[in-house]
């Protein structure tokens, strides 16, 4: 985010990540330009998760690589932030919202130095630009699903990202939730800084967002939405769970037996906010 | 009154205990707000009986009986760790098969000693009336390294505890920070062994962090909660001990267990009548 730093640029080349057997995620490759925003769509376990921890070095790349600025990432200049689903995070722990936005910041910290003024005031920028100022005492646990949610975002951003990648942000969140992120993600276009969206949410990376990437094991399509939701692109994403309706795509991806990858359809089943 | 509470302390080995229990209080209660928050609490249980074969290694060869539960939980600690590294076993796993083993070897060695008599039953349930000042030194160093690690890496720790993937993206070193908490909580059951015993001590490994837990909303003041209701039920259990002439581990970890039960009911946030409170306003 500093004025002086060269335009965003994410470069995914040729890769090849997963755990054992066989890879989750083969010969990804695509380049996203400074400050684009894309969203990542295709059926559950398509590698849509694979795909951002592969970025952020949480699974093994076995080929291919991660390119940020044109260098491999890791160096402090160059962040990628990342912001998990939100059953990956512990709510019980004992931690308020200051707390866990302050830890976007310990990577800028040494190993046994505390948060400086300077941490603190970005920390305070973060909060007030996601409206969550007031909540910076609560605990984590005690807050609705979309106040969770900023907490997180915050947290991102007081990372001062680069490239910033948001896990299913679109899931068990409500409406107001929803729109606030979409005006979130269109402050982060005007500060330049490259978005990656993984949804399950077909109209919203539709209309949305200007680049859409659609995978199933490898990436199938990539580019601007009319020429990636084509049927052609969506039976081969999505089989048979791709109807055609008249000039009307519907995906079947809603059924029991998807459940337990971590990544199934949850919209209809999830409180929308969970006050405490 | 005053004379009731100090009478206990005109001898020299009750300042001794009270100290030793002081310190073991303390030191349990503040490691154990990560055994709670990180479900290590089997963790604990297992590395408390895994310094078994240390202690009789230690007896039979005639060495220090701490310095060999500190070897001997510390290799046991290691063991965990690397076992259960990414592309290995489970943790749990991993603690269950060398708990049993270290056990097992416990076990052995000591059925080849005729007459063990007390110096292993007091490393067994703990006697802190028979402390010495070397003891006491000993385990002052010993709590003193751990807490000032603690206190020194809180950042770290707190980071590697909530959120490992994010501490993984910054270069914190989650495994290796793992690693090093598992080694603390080896020193620390160490520690607790000359006091509580083993059988006990990974009772205020849990409790008191789990009564601080109950209690706050931030890891700091989760600590310093734990450490005091560590501290009170540590010189409330020797007293009690005193009094009563009951064995002063077991009133140690009966009075904590009773500040647990207090703080279940009645937090203001987290308790049994709060909810009731909550569930009844909707």
């Amino acid at each position: 985010m500093s004025d002086t730093a060269p335009g965003a640029y994410l470069s995914v080349e040729r890769l090849t990540a997963g755990y054992g057997g066989r890879p989750a995620l083969v010969d990804v490759h695509m380049d996203v330009p400074h400050g684009g925003q894309v969203a990542i769509v295709g059926p559950n376990g398509a590698g849509k998760s694979t795909l951002f921890k592969a970025l952020v070095g949480l699974i093994p790349i076995r080929a291919g690589r991660v390119l940020v600025h044109g260098r491999p990432p890791g160096g402090q200049s160059d962040p990628i932030a990342y912001v998990p689903q939100r059953e990956e995070i512990d709510w019980g722990f004992p931690v308020t919202v200051q707390d866990v936005v302050m830890m976007g910041r310990y990577g800028r910290l040494g190993w046994l130095r505390r948060p400086r003024a300077a941490d603190r005031e970005v920390v305070a920028r973060c909060l007030d630009e996601l409206g969550i100022a007031e909540l910076a005492g609560r605990a984590i646990g005690e807050l609705s699903g979309g106040q969770q949610q900023r907490v997180f975002l915050a947290r991102a951003l007081a990372q001062e990202p680069h490239v910033l990648l948001l896990d299913e942000p679109f899931t068990g969140v409500d409406v107001s939730a929803r729109e606030a992120l979409l005006t979130l993600l269109a402050q982060l276009r005007a500060q330049g800084i490259t978005v990656l969206v993984s949804t399950h949410d077909m109209e919203t990376a539709a209309q949305r967002f200007e680049l859409v990437a659609l995978l199933n094991g490898r990436l199938i399509a990539y580019g601007p939405p009319p020429s990636v939701f084509t049927p052609e692109h969506l039976t081969e994403a999505f089989g048979g769970q791709a109807l055609f309706v008249g000039g009307m795509v519907v995906i079947d991806q809603c059924c029991p037996g998807h459940v337990g990858d971590g990544e199934e359809h949850r919209h209809s089943h999830e409180p929308h906010a969970r006050p405490r | 009154m005053i004379a009731w509470l100090t009478d206990p302390f005109a001898f020299e080995f009750m300042q001794r205990a009270l100290l030793a229990s002081l310190i073991v209080g303390v030191l349990c209660s503040v490691i154990g707000t990560f055994v709670v928050l990180r479900a290590m609490a089997f963790l604990g249980d297992a590395l408390a009986h895994a310094i078994l074969p240390g202690v009789a290694i230690a007896y039979l060869i005639g060495a220090d009986l701490l310095l060999g539960a500190l070897a001997a939980a510390v290799v046991v600690a290691v063991g965990i760790g690397l076992f259960s590294r990414r592309g290995g076993v489970k943790e749990d796993t991993a603690i269950g098969i060398l708990f049993a083993a270290a056990l097992a070897l416990g076990v052995l060695l000591m059925s080849t000693v005729r007459s063990y008599a007390t110096d292993l039953t007091h490393i067994l349930f703990g006697n802190v009336l028979g402390v010495s000042a070397g003891d006491l030194w000993l385990t002052g160093s010993l709590a003193v390294i751990v807490l000032v690690t603690l206190i020194a890496l809180f950042k770290e720790f707190q980071l590697a505890s909530f959120d490992p993937v994010l501490a993984h993206m910054l270069g914190k070193r989650p495994e290796t920070l793992r690693f090093a908490m598992l080694i603390l909580l080896a020193l620390t059951i160490v520690v607790g062994l000359q006091t509580v015993g083993v059988g006990l001590v990974a009772a205020m490994l849990v409790t008191p962090a789990a009564t601080a837990y109950l209690l706050t909303r931030r890891l700091a003041a989760m600590m310093a909660v734990s450490a005091a209701v560590g501290a009170a039920s540590s010189v409330a259990g020797l007293y009690a001990s005193y009094y009563l002439d009951v064995a002063s581990g077991a009133a140690v970890v009966l009075v904590a267990t009773a500040a647990f039960l207090l703080a279940y009911v009645f937090a203001p946030r987290r308790g049994l009548v709060a909810h009731r409170a909550a569930r009844r306003a909707i």
